[in-house]
C-alpha cells in the first residue's frame, strides 16, 4: 500500500568537494581564522575575555577547524557562537545542555562546546544544569556568570546578590541567591572549577583542563555586566583593590566535602578547579550497552536485525 | 457473525456454523492477562490467512481495575474493530455489567460463573453460557498459580467455540514463554487444555471461520506503536530522546531496547523540553532523531520546534494523541492534538504534519516523515493516537533489504556553505553537520534569530520577509510532490466523508455498507495534513455534501480541528463537521447514523 510514497533523497549537491587535509597539513587556527562576526557585546564587558581565550584554547590544542562545535542559549553571554568561526549552533533560552548532549552523544568526534549565562543555565536552565551532571555527558559547560540579566536590561537573576537592586526588585533583590558551585557538586558533577574573566591566565588554565576532563566540566567564570552591575566583582579583582585567592595547594580536588566547604566561603572567594573526580560518562556508559547489544547480532547488517525481529512477530 | 452461512454440518449432535468474521470481546480485570489473549487471537490470524484488528482500553491506573480487549478476526478485510460483539466473555460481575450492551442481541455471553451472578433477565436476549473459569483454572495447574492461567484457560473455551488451530495456538503460547521458567509454559499449556477440552453446556453451536484468502508474503501482527518504532528503526534513525508519557511511552521503551542493536541510543531525559532539545542537538549534528510525547508533552516541545522550523534543522515528533486538554483522558482516544500540531508554534513556523491511518501505515509513513525531514529541513510531526498505538494489526511483512535506509550523515567536506541560501530551488537548502569541513573557512552557525544566509543575526526587513517566504515556500514545494488521496468508493456522489488518521477503518465500513444500501456515499482519508495535498478542491467538487468526520469537538463555530483548516483553505460552504468526544473510536454505526441525521435536518434547508 504505502510503499510507494517514501519520498527520495537526492544526493547533496553542493558537495562540492575539497580533499580533505591530513593531519600534518593542519596548521593551528589563527585566532584570524577563528573570528568571526564582531561581537555585539557592551565595550568592557567581561565576555570578551572569554571569547579570546577560547579562540586561544583552539589554537593552543590544535583542535581542527570542522570539530569545534559551539553551542549556547539565549542572553548577552550566550551570543558566543556568532564570534567563533566554527560550525555552531544558537539554540533557546536554557536549553544549551540537553541540545549539546544530543551532539556530544551522537559525534564523539566532535568537541562540544557550550557557554551560558546565570539565567540561561541555572534559572530557565537549572533542571537540565543538574541532569547533565549526574549523567556526566562529556562536554564543557562555560557559564558566564554576571549575577544579572543581561540581555533583557537588568532583572534580577538567581545568582543575584541580596540586596541587589534591579528592574525587578526595585527595593533590592529579596531570594537567597543559587550557589552554583554547591549545586554542581549536588548533582553529581565530575569536574567544577571557578575563574574569572580578570585574570585571562587562569581562565586558560581553567578551560584547557576542563578539555581533558572526560565527562561534563563546569566552569562559573565572573564575567562583569558593566553595563548592568559594574564593579560586581571587583572585590575579587586586585587592580582593584580585590584579592584573588586560588584553592589551597592542598586541596584534595577528589574530596567532596572539602570541595563544598571552598564553594560556600563567602565572595570572593576561591579560584580554580574545585572538584574532580572520574567516573564513567553516559557516553561510554551508552556506548557499551550499543557494543554489547551489536556483539549479538554480529555481522548482520540493519535489515538482517529487522528481519529477525519481525520472524518474532508473525 | 450475522452472514453465517448456510452451510452448516453437523457433528457431535452440535451444528458447526461457517463464519466469515466475529467479534468477540474480553472484559475483566487489567492484571487478568486479557491482553494476552487478545494478542494470541491477533497472532493466530495473521498465521491464518485471517485479517484482524483489535481494540483496547487498558485503566490508567497501575494497580489493576477493569480493562477490555476486543479483537475483531474475519476472512474478509476488517477495518474497524466491529460495532457490536458476537462473544463477550466476562470474568467478574462489573464485566458482566458494563459490557453486555456491547453483545449483539442473540449474542454470546461466556462468563466465569465462580464471579459472575447473570441477570435471568438478559437471558431472554443473550445466550448464556457459564463456565467456572477460576476454579477450573486451579484445578488444572494445581492451585499454584492462583487464579494466574485463566486467561489462557478462556482461550481454550474460544479455541473450542471457534475450531481454531489447536498446534498453531500451543505453539504461540509456547513461544511467549520462552525464556521463562519451563514450568510456566507447561501450566499455560495444560490451562489451554483444560479450557479446550471442558464439555460445555448449553451450547447450540460451535463456529469455523471461513478460509481467507492466501495472501502472497508472511504476515507480521503488532500494533501501531511498534509499527511506528520499527518503522523508525528502518529509516535509519538511531537517536531519539523522550520523556514517558501514555500512550506514548511504549515507543520509547521499544526504541531504548532495540537502538542499541543497531548502533544508536535513546535517551530517557528529564523532560520534554530537554528531550526535543536533544533530539534536535542530534540531529543537527547529522543524523534525524526523533522525540515523541502525547499532548502535554508535544505542549512543552513547542518551542524548541519553532526553532528547527527557524534553524532549518530536521526533526521527527511523534504525538500520541490522547483524550485532552491537560492530562485529561490518558488512556483514551481523540483527535484533538491537530492544531497544537500544524499551529502550535509562536511566529510563522510552518511545519509538516503526517498521520497514519492504521497500523501497517504507521510503519510507512513514520519512514516518510524521516525522509521528508531530511528533505526539507523541517520538523515533521507524525500525528497518531491511542487506538492505533494500543490496537494490533496484521499485515504483510516490508521488504526490509528494499526499504531499510542508511542516512549516515555526509561530512564529505564542501567547498563552501550558505545554511539559509536564499537562492536555493523552492527554499531547500540542506543541512550540513558539524564536522564537514568547509573549504572557504566559513562556517555556519544554525540560529534561532531571524538571520542573514550564514546564520547571522539580522533586523533586516527584507531579510525576514525573505527567510518566513522561503521556510514557506518549503512546504509550498512538499504539497506539490504529495500524491492526491485515493476516494474510496466512487469518484462523485452525494456526500463524501473526509477523515483523517485512524478514523480511516471505520468511515471506509461505513461507506461500503451505505453503498449497498445504495447511498451515494464515497470517503477520503487525508494522510497529509499541512501541507495539505493539492487537487482536494477538485475532489470536493463531484459531491455535493462533505462532512469531516473527526473525534474531536466541533469548536465554537461547528467545525472540527480538520474541517476547520479546510473551510479556511478551499471556502467551500459544503464542508461541515461530524465529531464526537467520548473518548472512544468511531462505530461505523454511529458514523452513518450522523451521516442520516445530517442529511435529513438540513436537506430543506440547503436546498439539497
Ligand atoms: C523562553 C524565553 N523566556 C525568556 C526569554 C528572554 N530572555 C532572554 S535572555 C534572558 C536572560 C539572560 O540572562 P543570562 O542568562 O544571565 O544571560 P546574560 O544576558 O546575563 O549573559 C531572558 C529572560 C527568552 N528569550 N526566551
Ligand atoms: S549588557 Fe552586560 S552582559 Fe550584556 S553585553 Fe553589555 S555588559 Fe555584557
Ligand atoms: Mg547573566
Amino acid at each position: 500500500m504505502s510503499q510507494t510514497r517514501l519520498f527520495s533523497i537526492p544526493p547533496r549537491q553542493d558537495a562540492l568537494v575539497v580533499p580533505p587535509l591530513t593531519e600534518a597539513e593542519r596548521k593551528p587556527l589563527t585566532k584570524k581564522e577563528l573570528a568571526a562576526d564582531h561581537p555585539t557585546w557592551c565595550p568592557g564587558c567581561g565576555d570578551f575575555s572569554v571569547l579570546a581565550l577560547y579562540y586561544k584554547l583552539i589554537e593552543k590544542r590544535k583542535i581542527w577547524h570542522e570539530k569545534v562545535t559551539t553551542v549556547a542559549g539565549i542572553g548577552c553571554s550566550s551570543r558566543f557562537p556568532y564570534f567563533v568561526q566554527a560550525h555552531g549552533a544558537h539554540f533557546i533560552h536554557g536549553r544549551a545542555l540537553p541540545f549539546a548532549s544530543g551532539i556530544s552523544l551522537s559525534r564523539p568526534d566532535l568537541h562540544v562546546f557550550a557557554f551560558s549565562g546565570d539565567g540561561d543555565a541555572f534559572s530557565i536552565g537549572g533542571n537540565h544544569f543538574s541532569h547533565t551532571a549526574r549523567k556526566n555527558i562529556k562536554m564543557t559547560l562555560v557559564v558566564m556568570d554576571n549575577w544579572v540579566y543581561g540581555l533583557t536590561k537588568k532583572q534580577t537573576s538567581p545568582t543575584s546578590p541580596l540586596g541587589f537592586k534591579s528592574k525587578t526588585d526595585i527595593w533590592g533583590a529579596v531570594d537567597q541567591p543559587i550557589n552554583p558551585l554547591k549545586q554542581a557538586l549536588a548533582a553529581g558533577a565530575t569536574f567544577i572549577a571557578r575563574t574569572t574573566h580578570t585574570n585571562p591566565n587562569h581562565l586558560l588554565q581553567m578551560m584547557d583542563a576542563a578539555l581533558d576532563h572526560d565527562g561534563f566540566s563546569f566552569i562559573q567564570c565572573l564575567s562583569e555586566c558593566v553595563e548592568f552591575f559594574p564593579g560586581a566583582f571587583d572585590s575579587s579583582n586586585p587592580r582593584k583593590g580585590g584579592q584573588f585567592v586560588e584553592v589551597p595547594k592542598d586541596h584534595d580536588v577528589t574530596d567532596e566535602g572539602a570541595a563544598y566547604k571552598l564553594a560556600g566561603q563567602p565572595f570572593p572567594g576561591y579560584f580554580g578547579i574545585l572538584y574532580k573526580t572520574s567516573r564513567p560518562t553516559k557516553n561510554a556508559l551508552e556506548a557499551k550497552i550499543g557494543a554489547d547489544a551489536q556483539s549479538k547480532v554480529q555481522g548482520l547488517e540493519p535489515w538482517q536485525i529487522l528481519q529477525k525481529t519481525f520472524d518474532r512477530m508473525k | 457473525m450475522s452472514d453465517t452461512a448456510t452451510t452448516a454440518t453437523r457433528s457431535d449432535a452440535l451444528r458447526i456454523s461457517d463464519v466469515p468474521e466475529a467479534v468477540i470481546r474480553i472484559a475483566g480485570n487489567s492484571q487478568d492477562g486479557i491482553q494476552a489473549i487478545g494478542g494470541f487471537l491477533a497472532r493466530l490470524a495473521g498465521r491464518s490467512e485471517q485479517e484482524v484488528m483489535t481494540f483496547m482500553t487498558i485503566p490508567s491506573t497501575i494497580s489493576g481495575g477493569p480493562s477490555i480487549f476486543q479483537v475483531r478476526i474475519g476472512s474478509g478485510e476488517v477495518l474497524s474493530s466491529g460495532d457490536e460483539a458476537d462473544v463477550l466473555l466476562a470474568f467478574y460481575q462489573h464485566s458482566y455489567n458494563d459490557h453486555l450492551h456491547s453483545l449483539k442481541k442473540g449474542g454470546i455471553v461466556l462468563f466465569d460463573s465462580d464471579h459472575v451472578e447473570p441477570n435471568p433477565e438478559a437471558a431472554k436476549s443473550y445466550h448464556h453460557i457459564g463456565v467456572p473459569i477460576s476454579s477450573r483454572t486451579v484445578e488444572a495447574i494445581g492451585g499454584v498459580g492462583r487464579e494466574k492461567g485463566k486467561n489462557v484457560f478462556a482461550l481454550g473455551l474460544l479455541a473450542k467455540m471457534f475450531h481454531l488451530n489447536v498446534p498453531k495456538l500451543e505453539q504461540l503460547i509456547q513461544e511467549r514463554f520462552t525464556g521463562k521458567d519451563t514450568s510456566v509454559a507447561q501450566n499455560a499449556v495444560l490451562a489451554f487444555h483444560a479450557g479446550y477440552s471442558f464439555q460445555l453446556e448449553n451450547v447450540v453451536e460451535l463456529f469455523r471461520f471461513m478460509e481467507g484468502q492466501k495472501r502472497a508474503g508472511n504476515q507480521v501482527v503488532m500494533n501501531g506503536n511498534e509499527a511506528i518504532a520499527y518503522g523508525l528503526i528502518a529509516a535509519g534513525v538511531r537517536f531519539g530522546a523522550a520523556y514517558p508519557i501514555t500512550p506514548w511511552s511504549d515507543i520509547m521503551e521499544l526504541l531504548r531496547r532495540e537502538l542499541p542493536k543497531y548502533g544508536g541510543c535513546f535517551i530517557q531525559c528529564e523532560d520534554e523540553i530537554a528531550s526535543v532539545s536533544m533530539a534536535i542537538g542530534a540531529s543537527y549534528a547529522g543524523r534525524v532523531a526523533i522525540t515523541g510525547s502525547s499532548g502535554p508533552g508535544i505542549a512543552l516541545k513547542s518551542e524548541a520546534i519553532g526553532w528547527a522550523v527557524m534553524a532549518e534543522v530536521p526533526l521527527v515528533v511523534v504525538d500520541v494523541q490522547r483524550g485532552g486538554p491537560s492530562t485529561g483522558m490518558p488512556t483514551n482516544v481523540e483527535q484533538s492534538d491537530l492544531n497544537l500540531a500544524a499551529f502550535g508554534g509562536h511566529g510563522d513556523s510552518p511545519r509538516v504534519v503526517i498521520a497514519p491511518a492504521n497500523v501497517e501505515d504507521c510503519f510507512y509513513t513514520t519512514i516518510e516523515a524521516v525522509n521528508i525531514a531530511r528533505k526539507y529541513s523541517v520538523p515533521v510531526i507524525l500525528l497518531t493516537d491511542q487506538a492505533i498505538a494500543t490496537r494490533i494489526e496484521a499485515f504483510q511483512e516490508p521488504n526490509f533489504k528494499e526499504i531499510c535506509q542508511d542516512i549516515t550523515p555526509d561530512l564529505t567536506p564542501v567547498a563552501d556553505h550558505k545554511p539559509y541560501d536564499l537562492a536555493a530551488p523552492d527554499g531547500v537548502t540542506r543541512h550540513v553537520a558539524p564536522g564537514t569541513r568547509i573549504g572557504s573557512g566559513k562556517y555556519p552557525v544554525v540560529t534561532g534569530l531571524e538571520h542573514d544566509e550564514m546564520g547571522h543575526p539580522t533586523g533586516s526587513p527584507k531579510l525576514h520577509m525573505a527567510m518566513t517566504a522561503k521556510r514557506r515556500r518549503k512546504l509550498q514545494a512538499l504539497a506539490a510532490e504529495l500524491p492526491a488521496p485515493d476516494v474510496f468508493g466512487a469518484p462523485d456522489g452525494e456526500v463524501l466523508l473526509v477523515g483523517w488518521g485512524s478514523t480511516q477503518g471505520p468511515i471506509r465500513e461505513a461507506v461500503t455498507r451505505a453503498r449497498r444500501e445504495g447511498q451515494a456515499i464515497s470517503s477520503m482519508n487525508l494522510t497529509y495534513i499541512n501541507p495539505l495535498p493539492n487537487g482536494l478542491e477538485e475532489v470536493f467538487s463531484r459531491f455535493r455534501r462533505v462532512f469531516v468526520v473527526e473525534m474531536n469537538d466541533g469548536g465554537l463555530y461547528g467545525y472540527g480541528q480538520l474541517a476547520a483548516i479546510l473551510r479556511a483553505r478551499f471556502c467551500d460552504a459544503r464542508i461541515e463537521g461530524i465529531n464526537k468526544t467520548d473518548g472512544l473510536t468511531w462505530k461505523v454505526r454511529e458514523v452513518l447514523d450522523a451521516v442520516r441525521e445530517r442529511v435529513a435536518s438540513t436537506a430543506g434547508k440547503n436546498g439539497h
